[in-house]
């Protein structure tokens, strides 16, 4: 299955989302802001990359346009999880270059629903 | 896939309390006027993440509540709304309001909803007034939706822009999910491919002509284009089931959006039913009386020690608090334990490999394993003891929070300075020393610390300065809280204490004592009770809360200069100093820090006075004796005092003296509660396991006071005696 890297600051979320990627049979590996997030993308390839925006640090926006900037990660999908917060963040998140969003708050049904969506 | 997401909850409550916590100090750090932008950063990302993982597991209230404080953060970070003291205290207040809707939803407890609907009405009319809106404009028609929904299909028009792939997104992933929710064919048009040396692998060239028939919602075929729209150049037009292909009715691409915000909109929640709760005062915390000394009367004190563990086995599920169910520990702790483990290991094969061949001249082989052995056991035991070990900002946190509080309340003003917060302390003791520690500070600020009118009269700068300062010494944590305020006024104490009979008015005290005085039982000298420390409770509980805990307070204060408070605590619980002591053939542990000396008594020196028993002169004061075969109704090998010996013990700032048969070693004995495995015994705190494997019962000093003051104890054994 794939590999993923989720990218979130509470700790709760990245367990939820981890657990549930795993139990889905993919590989995750998680980091808790941007520049954690960039540090291992840099190291490491994967297939799909799950970013929170708000974040310390490096804000999930700055993570998806340094990813985009590197060579490895042009075409990876890159989803941002956003707050209903609205069209702007979408547009910002589309801006950096992001592929989506997954609105929170999300249940792990919708969060697999959506990764089978881009992963096929 | 099911998953249970309630296995989080945990995870999710510990780091929204740590968020609160954040939000907390945070707003206290607030400048009115010029706040840093960090700051207010850091505030908004707590509150974001509480109502992102609140909304995430189900605690919409939670949610709600925390959205509209998120929105205020959020003005205030954009700069469209100024940092006032008034918005401030009403996000303090929505921070504590929080932490109760937290701690309920946790325990499965109510809320004080009258509170919460409260707080938030405050909230929103804060924020209506200069309410700007910053919400999407919804200027875009909505789409004619209603007139198409009884499409026999869809024609799809799709022409993705040259830069489609570089957003990870891909056609054939919508081609995909457009084939999956009905009969779909498809027509490429490569029009668009330029001529193969200009042909840039990266680019998207190709668009397609789309036909989905079924009867399928106009909405799932946006979605599907949800994330490329701006990418693309979309055409989606309904297939009429009466005329398929004439009747086209076109759905503006530019509605798509409009659709998309309604979509994930939240549904608005019923506001929570007002149901009337007492409410709940803001974090006052209140030094509540000890037990060690409520239950004498109903105490039976014949016990005779255990002396092999028939104790029965009757665990009582100590009502742990849910906080106090997880420790965090740092992994170098850890992996130390790890190599410690590993040491262990080592020495445990050396002496076995002596064990399996032993003769006389691996003596001294054997001596140096037993001595690695030791000393492996003592790291162990010294490791597994910090993993206990949470620094004492734990403690402290809370009180920039009091301070800015109560400054605020008494119209006073005080710096708050926390030093050695990184000083590490047993959690057990930490939890405990929480409540006298804030009595102690509210002491301080109340009456120690003046106001700024008297302070510059003073001649001293209008803001007071408490410090809080925490550092190790020895085998104990000190603890000071000093202020530079009025000190302690001996006059006025001395006065009371007169006028409350606790000393003679013909007493000559030093400084010293009178200052003592204020942990006496019954003393307060505000001249007015305050509803800041005037609550009934005394120095004299914080003393016993203290002593309870191993540990001794003081103070020390000059006039128009300040004082200090210095506690001194053990640093763990769990194991402490002991001095093994003898009566009869059992052997009893007292706590080495409350010893004071042992003395060899002449018969001649003791007084009796009726109803006090025996007293023994030591220097000026005469202190009580205890014979302690009495006390556990045991056969001494003397009754004799002048051939046992007399331990001088403190307590309470009162000392006692026991005789007992004779002095044993001392050593650091590991302390089993008496409480979990058999019942509370006054005079005892619990057991310990000797070398020996014999089991010795730990004296309680305080215990042994009250048994003591107590006349009635005495018929109590004497009937179990006659019985």
């Amino acid at each position: 299955m794939a590999k993923i890297l989720a990218v979130d600051d509470s700790a709760s979320m990245r367990q939820m989302v981890a657990f549930t990627l795993k139990a889905a049979g993919h590989t995750v590996t998680d980091a808790a802001d941007g520049q954690q997030a960039l540090n291992i993308a840099k190291t490491q390839s994967f297939d799909l990359v799950l970013t929170d925006v708000n974040m310390p640090i490096m804000d999930g926006l700055t993570l998806t346009k340094e990813l985009r900037a590197l060579p490895a990660y042009r075409f990876t999908p890159i989803l941002v999880l956003t707050t209903e917060a609205g069209m702007d963040k979408k547009q910002a998140g589309r801006a950096a270059g992001a592929t989506g969003w997954l609105v929170k708050p999300f249940n792990p049904d919708q969060l697999l629903a959506t990764i089978k969506k881009v992963l096929g | 896939m099911s998953i249970d997401i309630s296995q989080f909850h945990d995870v999710f409550f510990e780091e929204s309390f740590e968020g609160l916590d954040a939000m907390e100090s945070g707003l206290l750090n607030l400048d009115v006027g010029a706040a840093d932008v960090d700051e207010i950063n850091t505030i908004f990302r707590a509150a974001h993440s509480i109502k992102g993982g609140a909304g995430t597991f189900g605690f919409m209230a939670v949610s709600e509540f925390t959205h509209v404080m998120e929105t205020m953060l959020d003005e205030m970070r954009n700069g469209e709304r100024d940092v006032t003291s008034e918005s401030t205290n009403l996000l303090l207040e929505s921070v504590d309001v929080l932490r109760e809707m937290l701690t309920a939803v946790q325990q499965k407890t109510d809320t004080d909803d009258e509170r919460i609907a409260d707080i938030r009405r405050k909230l929103e009319a804060m924020m209506s007034g200069e309410e700007v809106s910053t919400e999407v404009d919804n200027n875009v028609e909505p789409a004619e939706v209603v007139e198409v929904s009884k499409a026999a299909g869809w024609e799809i028009s799709f022409n993705p822009h040259q830069h489609l792939f570089q957003t990870g997104n891909d056609p054939v992933r919508m081609l995909r999910e457009l084939a999956s929710l009905g009969e779909l064919t498809s027509e490429a048009s490569d029009s668009k491919l330029p001529p193969f040396s200009d042909l840039e692998p990266e680019d998207s060239y190709l668009s397609w002509q789309l036909t989905l028939l079924g009867d399928i919602p106009e909405q799932d075929v946006v979605e599907i284009f949800e994330w490329v729209d701006d990418d693309c150049d979309l055409k989606i037009e309904a297939i009429t089931a009466q005329e398929e292909g004439q009747t086209r009715v076109e759905v503006l691409v530019s509605a798509l959006d409009k659709n998309d915000a309604v979509s994930v909109e939240p549904e608005p929640v019923a506001p929570p039913e007002v149901q009337v709760v007492e409410p709940i005062a803001v974090a006052e915390v209140q030094v509540t009386e000890p037990v060690v000394t409520a239950e004498v009367k109903e105490t039976k004190v014949n016990v005779t020690p255990p002396s092999t563990a028939k104790v029965a086995a009757k665990p009582k599920a100590a009502a742990a608090t849910p906080a106090a169910s997880s420790i965090r520990v740092g992994t170098d702790k850890v992996d130390s334990l790890i190599n410690l483990v590993g040491e262990l290991v080592i020495t445990q094969s050396m002496l076995s490999q002596i064990g399996d061949n032993f003769t006389p001249e691996m003596l001294p082989q054997l001596i140096d394993g037993l001595a690695q052995l030791e000393r492996n056991s003592r790291e162990m035991q010294e490791g597994i003891m910090r993993i206990r070990m949470l620094p004492i900002s734990f403690a402290f946190n809370r009180f920039p929070r009091l301070v800015h509080d109560m400054t605020d309340k008494m119209g006073k003003k005080v710096e708050l300075k926390l030093t050695g917060e990184q000083t590490e302390l047993d959690k057990t003791v930490m939890e405990k020393i929480g409540d006298p520690l804030v009595h102690l500070v509210r002491n301080s600020l109340d009456h120690g610390l003046e106001t700024p009118e008297v302070r510059l009269a003073a001649g001293k700068s209008e803001q007071g300065l408490l410090q809080l300062k925490a550092f190790h010494q020895g085998g104990n944590i000190v603890i000071e809280i000093h202020d530079d305020g009025a000190g302690l006024n001996e006059d006025k104490i001395l006065g009371k204490a007169v006028e409350k009979g606790l000393v003679d008015a013909a007493d000559v005290l030093s400084p010293e004592k009178i200052h003592d005085l204020i942990f006496l039982p019954g003393f307060s000298t505000a001249d007015v009770v305050t509803d800041v420390s005037g609550r009934g409770v005394g120095m004299d509980v914080v003393r016993k809360n203290i002593n309870s805990l191993g540990g001794t307070v003081e103070v020390v204060s000059k006039r128009g200069e300040g004082s200090v408070f210095t506690i001194r605590l053990p640093l763990t619980l769990a194991i402490m100093d002991g001095q093994t002591i003898r009566v009869d053939d059992e052997n009893y542990i007292i706590p080495l820090i409350s010893i004071i000396e042992t003395l060899e008594v002449k018969t001649s020196e003791i007084k009796s006075v009726s109803g006090k028993g025996e007293l023994y002169p030591l220097r000026d004061e005469y202190v009580p004796v205890i014979r302690m075969y009495d006390v556990f109704n045991l056969e001494p090998h003397t009754t004799d005092l002048e051939e046992g010996l007399l331990v001088i013990v403190e307590g309470e700032g009162h000392k006692i003296g026991l005789f007992i048969d004779d002095l044993l070693g001392q050593q650091q004995v590991v302390i089993k509660s008496l409480e979990t495995n058999y019942r509370k015994v006054v005079g005892v705190s619990g057991a310990t396991i000797l070398g020996d494997g014999t089991v010795a019962l730990i004296l309680d000093v305080p215990g042994l006071m009250a048994l003591y003051r107590e006349p009635s104890l005495a018929l109590v054994v004497n009937n179990n005696q006659a019985a």
